[in-house]
């Protein structure tokens, strides 16, 4: 089966401790990529950019962008090599970020 | 070293509280990102991948015991529990919160240091010789002008918002430790027809995207129109300097596109009418600095010490650290010693809390307290006599950092890389871990000798990757980490750009061909060479040869 | 737009007249350099104060020998970050001597007011009338300068000594 990778997800730092996190489909924002609401069209993407931009506002996120990911066996993984970096952590420094926690 | 005054004091206090204020109305949404932004880079916070990062100044690399200490709490209270040590003698934290930093700036104005200037369009750290003051080399020490330049340029209304960063450069001994042909001014203390000690200005040099080595604009400044003559320089390129393209806006492009005789032709025009003037600083303001940077108490030692010799003689391990990082004193029977940031297969510049203050204390027993920052990311202490060598030895050892690679090839200058920087395209310190592990063995690195290895993980060139013997760049091709070989690049007074040897290598290969870099010049050099000797006779072909032999 | 002179907003009687509008017969005004340029004499002949705006491409070079025709320069911020009318505003405050009024225009904000004032703007078009309550603390809030300037704030090397003259 083919891997779909017209997908994508929000990502932004966290203005207060500068935390990577990934916008959720309730319109939060978690440490998990996993937890990120993925869009499949464009109009899903309008909508995810949106509600990101405006909690960029109030602030509590700072400069939200899009990234690629793909789903695979229901894990969400991003494409490029920097933003797994991000979601993971410094691969030079396995006992900080999101590696950590999970390992 | 320098100490504030009350009106510094005044400075760095008020500039925590402004920040306080401008990170209290960001956090309550009346400023936008667009609009804090320029902001916290005037206070040296950048965000990255992970996390923020906090750039803290370390004026021209000169710290002092009690300084260190507090960077170490820093790193304990607020970060992650270490510092990374940088290019410009500098140390960064990868890990503050935004919510801290006023906490922070406040922690580190308590002991007379900031955070200014250390990021955004202007006037970054003034960075000299890590020898100064005590290189047996040295014609004046140019500390006192890097404090003037420091001074004059912090906060300073008219080139606070430049076309880009800023970056000058001082060195008062002919070999140059500090690279100033590579900045954005680079000044070398000269003397003058009298006698007199002046300067020779270099406009337009610096690294990054398009490399260029400066040209010398004025043969001799003398030394009452330093500022005057900054400040005609600085006038000239704020008019002119471009604003339309972020990638041809530092003043090495101005200088490359209208030459360097037209350049000095309105640099002088300039300062014809300002010279002579407010920028003269009165001789009482500069004989106050210059008394900060007095040579402290030195003991009347003789310059043969038996008992040093004996200790070598005795124990090879120690002769080899003294005889690679030990560096000639002016003041007989006292050594500049470097302490190594590169322990085999580490990450080049980082010191943990714990070796922060170890340091500390090493400095108070052994160098007068004070500390010094190499722009290659080693540490220095300035004033150590050489019957403390060996007790020092010992006990750089026990904190790690006695690895007798000064100079040599795993005494590698990395940048942080795709492991923590937002403008990486590639991984930048495992490739310097990896090259450390290959060439371990230390018999083998002293073989080879002198050989510097500069590797940045873009083309920003953080890592001085132009100026390595051997230069690494790390590139993204199609989701790959690629990297590029230049060689034949050089830092010192014999400034220049490394050429690329060829098509880049995967991050498999990469490793193997710095090796066949090594293996070729071992085999063509003659009568003593270094790499870089060998490099500048036979040019890159042999080298290019060999590494695309099987191609 | 509100314009701050000295912390308060004060009325402003000028115009800026774009260069296809016809000027006002009378009322002070301000006109671009390429309309100086093109009608010097239309605009000198006018009897009405006559001011001037300057791009940050502009610099004030271009009307040294005329400045005692204008009230008024305005030097141009297209965004806060191009810095060039720093220079500009010390240039003809110390260089050319100019007296009459020098205005901030564009992106005009409260962090840059008090490198405004030591290059020598004295007046400052804002966005709108918060900055008002923002001025003093922005003025203030570094009472430290380390470098000569177009204000009178006295440097502090000149301070250290002469404090020490006088002990």
């Amino acid at each position: 089966m083919e891997k779909t990778v017209a997908l994508q997800v929000v990502t932004a730092n966290r203005i207060g401790d500068g935390t990577v996190v990934y916008l959720t489909r309730v319109g939060g924002w978690s440490e998990r990529i996993t937890d990120g609401e993925v869009s499949r069209s464009d109009e899903e993407r309008d909508t995810l950019m949106a509600v990101a931009q405006a909690t960029a506002e109030i602030p509590e996120v700072v400069e939200p962008y899009l990234i690629d990911v793909v789903e695979e066996a229901g894990v969400i993984r991003p494409v490029r090599y920097r933003e797994a970096i991000r979601a993971q952590g410094p691969p030079v420094h396995p006992a900080f970020g999101q590696q950590a926690e999970e390992g | 070293m320098y100490r504030y005054d009350e009106y510094d004091q005044t400075l760095v206090d008020e500039r925590v509280r402004q920040f306080r204020g401008q990170v209290a109305r960001r956090l309550a949404g009346e400023l936008t990102e667009d609009e804090f932004k320029p902001l916290r880079l005037m206070n040296g916070l950048y965000l990255q991948l992970h996390a923020y990062m906090l750039r803290v100044a370390i004026p021209y690399g000169l710290l002092s015991a009690v300084q260190m200490r507090k960077l170490a709490h820093i790193a304990r209270r607020y970060d992650r529990g270490y510092g990374h040590f940088t290019t410009r003698q500098n140390i960064q934290y990868n890990w503050p919160k935004l919510e801290d930093t006023p906490d922070i700036l406040a922690a580190l104005a308590s002991v007379e240091m900031h955070a200014i200037q250390t990021s955004g369009n202007s006037f970054r750290n003034t960075t000299t010789d890590q020898y100064a003051g005590v290189a047996a080399d040295e014609i004046e020490d140019p500390r006192v002008y890097c404090e003037i330049i420091r001074q004059w340029s912090t906060l300073h209304p008219e080139f606070s918002f430049l076309p880009r960063k800023f970056k000058i450069a001082v060195t008062g001994a002919p070999n140059d430790r500090a690279a100033v042909r590579l900045h954005d001014i680079g000044l070398i203390m000269r003397r003058g027809d009298a006698g007199e000690t002046g300067f020779e200005v270099i406009v337009g040099g610096g690294q990054g995207r398009t490399p260029f080595v400066g040209p010398t604009i004025r043969e001799f400044l003398p030394k009452k129109h330093l500022l005057s003559y900054l400040e005609a320089i600085m006038r000239v390129y704020n008019q002119l300097g471009r604003r339309d393209n972020l990638f041809k806006a530092r003043i090495k492009i101005l200088v490359h596109e209208v030459g360097a005789e037209k350049i000095t032709e309105m640099v002088e025009e300039e300062w014809r009418h300002i010279k002579d003037g407010a920028l003269d600083l009165p001789k009482e303001e500069v004989e106050r600095i210059r008394a900060h940077f007095a040579p402290p108490p030195y003991e009347t030692l003789a310059a043969a010490q038996p008992a040093f010799e004996e200790k070598k003689r005795a124990d090879g391990a120690f002769a080899t650290w003294a005889d690679t990082n030990v560096a000639a004193h002016k003041v007989p029977g006292y050594a500049i010693v470097n302490l190594s940031l590169k322990p085999v297969g580490g990450i080049p510049g980082d010191a943990t809390a714990d070796q922060m203050d170890a340091v500390a204390d090493l400095a108070e027993h052994y160098s007068f307290g004070e500390i010094r920052v190499t722009h290659e990311q080693n540490l220095v202490l300035g004033d150590v006599r050489r019957t403390d060598l060996h007790a020092l030895w010992r006990k750089l050892r026990d904190i790690g950092m006695a690895t007798p690679n000064l100079g040599l090839i795993s005494d590698i200058i990395a940048c942080p890389g795709l492991d923590y920087c937002g403008l990486a395209n590639a991984r930048s310190i495992p490739v310097a871990q990896r090259i450390s592990n290959r060439f371990a063995d230390l018999k083998r690195q002293h073989d080879i000798g002198e050989l510097k290895i500069k590797i940045s993980g873009c083309i920003n060139a953080c890592g001085h990757h132009h100026v390595g013997h051997i230069g690494i760049l790390g590139l993204d091709r199609k989701g790959e980490e690629y990297y590029q070989i230049t060689l034949g690049g050089s830092a010192d007074q014999d400034a220049a750009i490394g050429k690329i040897v060829g098509p880049a290598f995967s991050s498999e290969a990469v490793v193997d061909a710095v090796e066949t870099v090594v293996n070729t010049y071992v085999e063509l050099r003659q009568n003593g060479e270094r790499f870089i000797d060998t490099y500048r006779r036979v040019g890159k072909e042999p080298f290019k040869e060999r590494l695309y032999a099987a191609a | 737009m509100p314009l701050l002179r000295d912390g308060a907003l004060v009325d402003d009687p000028w115009v800026t007249v774009d260069d296809g509008t016809q000027l006002p017969m009378d009322g002070p005004a301000i006109v671009s350099l390429e309309r100086w340029q093109a009608h010097r004499d239309e605009l000198l002949g006018r009897n009405a104060p006559l001011g001037i705006r300057l791009k940050s491409d502009q610099p004030p070079a271009l009307i040294a020998d005329d400045l005692d025709r204008f009230a008024v320069v305005a030097l141009e911020f297209p965004v806060f970050r191009d810095g060039r009318a720093y220079s500009y505003a010390r240039l003809l405050r110390e260089r050319y001597g100019y007296r009459g009024e020098v205005r901030a225009v564009g992106e005009v904000l409260r962090d840059q007011f008090l490198f405004m004032l030591r290059c020598g703007f004295d007046a400052l078009e804002v966005r709108d009338e918060k900055a008002v309550d923002q001025w003093r603390e922005a003025v203030s809030e570094i009472s430290v300068v380390y470098q000569p300037a177009a204000d009178s704030q006295t440097p502090v090397w000149a301070l250290r000594h002469r404090r020490s003259a006088a002990e």
